[in-house]
């Protein structure tokens, strides 16, 4: 896999399946139904709970503002992963573009993508300095390589965008 | 002469204002916690995005969330520290708004 800036969009060139269905799941990935603690992490409150008045207020009027925002990142990111649809060769090596305007939202949905595994998973501060476990293992074991693999997309695009 | 308006002056009513200490618009604090999950990188990111802070800045704040559990990164006026929250929450950092004690 390469990564590099190309004008007005970031290439990720020679995806392999794996990694490319890695990416894939980045929409899927963000879903916290069912899983009570990743919805508690994403929509985490505003003050200590003793403070009824805000904790109330943020659930009416921020949270859906939150939760519209998150959605609106996933989609962007969910569109732009089209282009890994169109190979004709089901195991051919593939390239992905993504267009600066929407590193902000690939940034989102990233993170959105990570917090909710890590808390899906219970990874420990342990865990998330193992980055070298390898994924052919248990569910658990490619989840930790997926928060890894997208920390690693993130730090690319904070370094190649200079945010 | 004496007017209704120089009596009020000389013998003005008082009227007492009484609001409950937690109505007053004291000071609160923004606090950032830590979180294992979100990058150092990224967490300075937001810092600069939301705050202006200068990197220097934004970097100790985030290595105060990383060493010691929590930074205070901003502290003012209520509606202020809400809507920074607000924003904080948007980038998916761990942040609430606290009473300045």
């Amino acid at each position: 896999m390469e990564i590099r800036r190309q004008d007005d969009c970031l290439e990720i060139s020679e995806l392999d399946p794996f990694l490319a269905e890695l990416l894939r799941q980045i929409p899927d990935s963000t879903r916290t139904e069912g899983a009570e603690t990743a919805q508690q992490r994403l929509f985490s409150l505003p003050a200590q709970a003793s403070e009824r008045e805000i904790c109330a207020e943020w659930k009416v009027y921020v949270e859906p503002e939150l939760r519209r925002l998150f959605q609106t990142a996933t989609e962007t990111v969910a569109t732009d992963l089209q282009q890994l649809n169109g190979s004709t060769k089901p195991f051919a090596n593939c390239t992905l573009r993504i267009p600066t305007q929407n590193v902000e939202a690939w940034l989102n949905a990233l993170n959105q993508a990570r917090l909710v595994i890590a808390a899906k998973y219970n990874f420990s501060d342990v865990d998330l300095c193992d980055h070298y476990r390898s994924p052919i293992g248990s569910r658990r074991d490619l989840g930790l390589f997926q928060v890894n693999f997208y920390g690693f997309l993130q730090e690319f695009i904070l370094h190649e965008m200079d945010l | 002469m004496h007017s209704s308006f120089e009596s009020a002056v000389e013998n003005p009513v008082i009227e007492q204002e009484t609001r409950a200490a937690e109505e007053l618009d004291l000071p609160w604090q923004v606090i950032v916690h830590n979180d294992p999950v979100n990058l150092m990188s990224y967490v300075t990111m937001v810092f600069q995005k939301v705050f202006g802070f200068p990197r220097e800045k934004a970097e100790k704040h985030m290595l105060e969330v990383h060493q010691q559990g929590r930074s205070i990164v901003w502290s003012g006026m209520r509606e202020r520290a809400e809507l920074y929250v607000q924003q904080l929450h948007g980038y998916l950092l761990l942040a609430t708004l606290e009473r300045t004690n």
